[in-house]
């Protein structure tokens, strides 16, 4: 909005900005009583642990196998949404965003009870898909609650791209499958991109579904959050706020690539 | 040759009834008609965006009524022009020669005579964004003559111009026209842009077209009051 002519400062301003103040002020007194709670050095050797490498490492493995199933499903699911009308399409919009909305504590649950009928049991027959209490029941939980943001994002996406150009790619000789390659997939690359920086950080930060169907066994299934909660549960407190910062700094530079792909006015506005 | 038998479609609130119309080879076609007259709706039909629910279209004895877009060989400029954005000007010049399998060199190559002829040399590396009005309305037209098309169809193609602008660009369909030699309908609502340009000429109304032939025959004999409005001229009945 473009600046009007009277006074700068009117009560509006004041009373608005202050609440905006009070809040940024709220969240940087929590990440610097972290940071002072302990030292530098601390953190370093906490993060030295072999639990805690562990756990590192199995969120990265997880997060990474969880943000190629995210990317696979996100990117055709909302360009159909995008681009298709469905009977039924207000259901199934609530379908999706479902994950969103649910305590993630329900979607352990729902999982957990849902491997325990005979189509769940039938599943874990398989080869390699064994999923209660194990690192791929990591991988299932994460992507349940992380994809409905990769769809949002990859919906917001393609809505953006102005499907007429779509439509002059199958005039210049492409087929369907070509003028998405070509013009759709592209023009959204952007917002695929930060839908999908924005799945893997809250992959990366889910606690309460694991800790019901993949459990919490250390160097097992224990994952950064998990060892957050475990550390804390035997009174160290210095490896869990090692882990704390350093999930802290994953998801500053999370939002931060959010940002730089110019999303997040997609999604919050801003 | 272009051959529309009975042509009908619907989309919202606009519609084609009954379009036959033939265009000879080379022929450049003005199609005039107020807003909402199912001009651009005629257009998509013909070059496949939209299909038609009777009548037939063929290109040189073939039927192409439902063949889909890429296979009818027909160029397309919409009123906006439809650059893709995040393609450089050269990559969108050559985008119907890479889809139809050339590799970028070539392809590159391949629209050389159309790129100098439409004097597009220096702006190969420039985004669609930074060009003036002019300079995106010939990219679009390299863009769609690139497969050396059976039928080109332009939509409002100086609509969106100044008038100086819109004179150089009418000189410059007119003189690629003549260097191609491609069948042109070229649609708008201007009758001094359609003098400038048309071999011929079609009025249509209210998804009909009411009446086609030379320019000046139309001027001189407008089939009904419409028309004549239309036309800028007389009406007696």
């Amino acid at each position: 909005m473009p600046p009007v002519a009277g006074p700068r400062v009117h009560r509006v301003s004041v009373v608005t900005i202050a609440f905006l103040g009070v809040f940024v002020a709220g969240v940087l007194a929590l990440i610097a009583g972290d940071l002072f709670y302990t030292s530098p050095r601390a953190i370093a050797d906490a993060l030295q642990s072999p639990e805690v490498r562990a756990a590192i490492r199995l969120s990265l493995i997880t997060t990474a196998a969880t943000l190629v199933l995210v990317v696979c499903f996100s990117i055709p699911v909302g360009y159909a949404l995008s681009r298709y009308r469905f009977p039924g399409s207000v259901a199934i919009d609530a379908i999706i965003d479902l994950p969103i909305v649910l305590p993630p504590v329900v979607i352990g649950v729902s999982l957990l009870v849902f491997f325990r009928t005979s189509v769940g049991q039938w599943i874990e027959s398989l080869p390699l898909l064994q999923f209660v209490y194990t690192p791929q029941g990591i991988v299932l939980c994460q992507f349940m609650v992380s994809v409905s943001y990769a769809i949002r994002a990859s919906k917001a996406a393609f809505d953006g791209v102005d499907r007429r150009l779509e439509a002059l790619a199958l005039t210049l000789g492409c087929t369907h499958g070509r003028a998405l390659r070509w013009v759709a997939l592209p023009m959204a690359r952007n917002g695929l991109a930060a839908g999908a920086v924005m799945a893997w950080a809250r992959a990366l930060g889910i606690f309460g579904p694991l800790m019901v169907f993949a459990g919490a066994v250390r160097m097992k299934t224990e994952v950064m959050p998990t060892t957050v909660y475990l550390e804390l549960s035997i009174g160290r407190i210095e490896p869990a706020l090692a882990v704390s910062m350093l999930m802290l700094a994953i998801a500053m530079v999370a939002l931060t690539l959010i940002h730089a792909l110019g999303q997040a006015h997609r999604w919050w506005g801003t | 040759m272009i051959r529309i038998r009975d042509l009908s479609l619907r989309a919202g609130d606009f519609s084609v009834r009954d379009v036959s119309l033939d265009l000879a080879t080379g022929e450049y076609f003005v199609l005039l008609g107020p807003n909402g007259s199912g001009k651009t709706l005629l257009i998509h039909c013909l070059c496949g965006l939209l299909r038609a629910e009777s009548g037939s279209v063929e290109i040189d004895g073939h039927d192409i009524t439902h063949v889909e877009p890429r296979l009818r060989h027909i160029g397309y400029v919409p009123q906006d022009y439809g650059l893709f954005p995040h393609l450089n000007v050269a990559r969108n010049v050559t985008f119907a020669l890479r889809a139809a399998g050339l590799r970028y060199a070539d392809a590159l190559r391949e629209a050389g005579p159309l790129i100098e002829t439409l004097h597009l040399t220096r702006l190969l590396d420039h985004s669609p964004l930074t060009l003036s009005g002019g300079e995106r309305q010939k990219v679009a037209l390299a863009r769609a003559l690139a497969l050396r098309p059976d039928l080109l169809l332009l939509d409002e193609p100086v609509s969106a111009l100044d008038g100086p602008t819109r004179a150089e660009v009418l000189a410059q369909l007119r003189a690629v026209h003549r260097q191609f030699a491609v069948t042109t309908m070229h649609v708008c609502h201007s009758i001094d842009e359609a003098g400038t340009v048309a071999d011929r000429a079609g009025v249509m109304i209210d998804g009909r077209l009411v009446q086609s032939g030379k320019l000046a025959d139309l001027m001189e004999h407008p089939a009904n009051a419409e028309v004549a409005r239309l036309l800028q001229v007389g009406w007696k009945c």
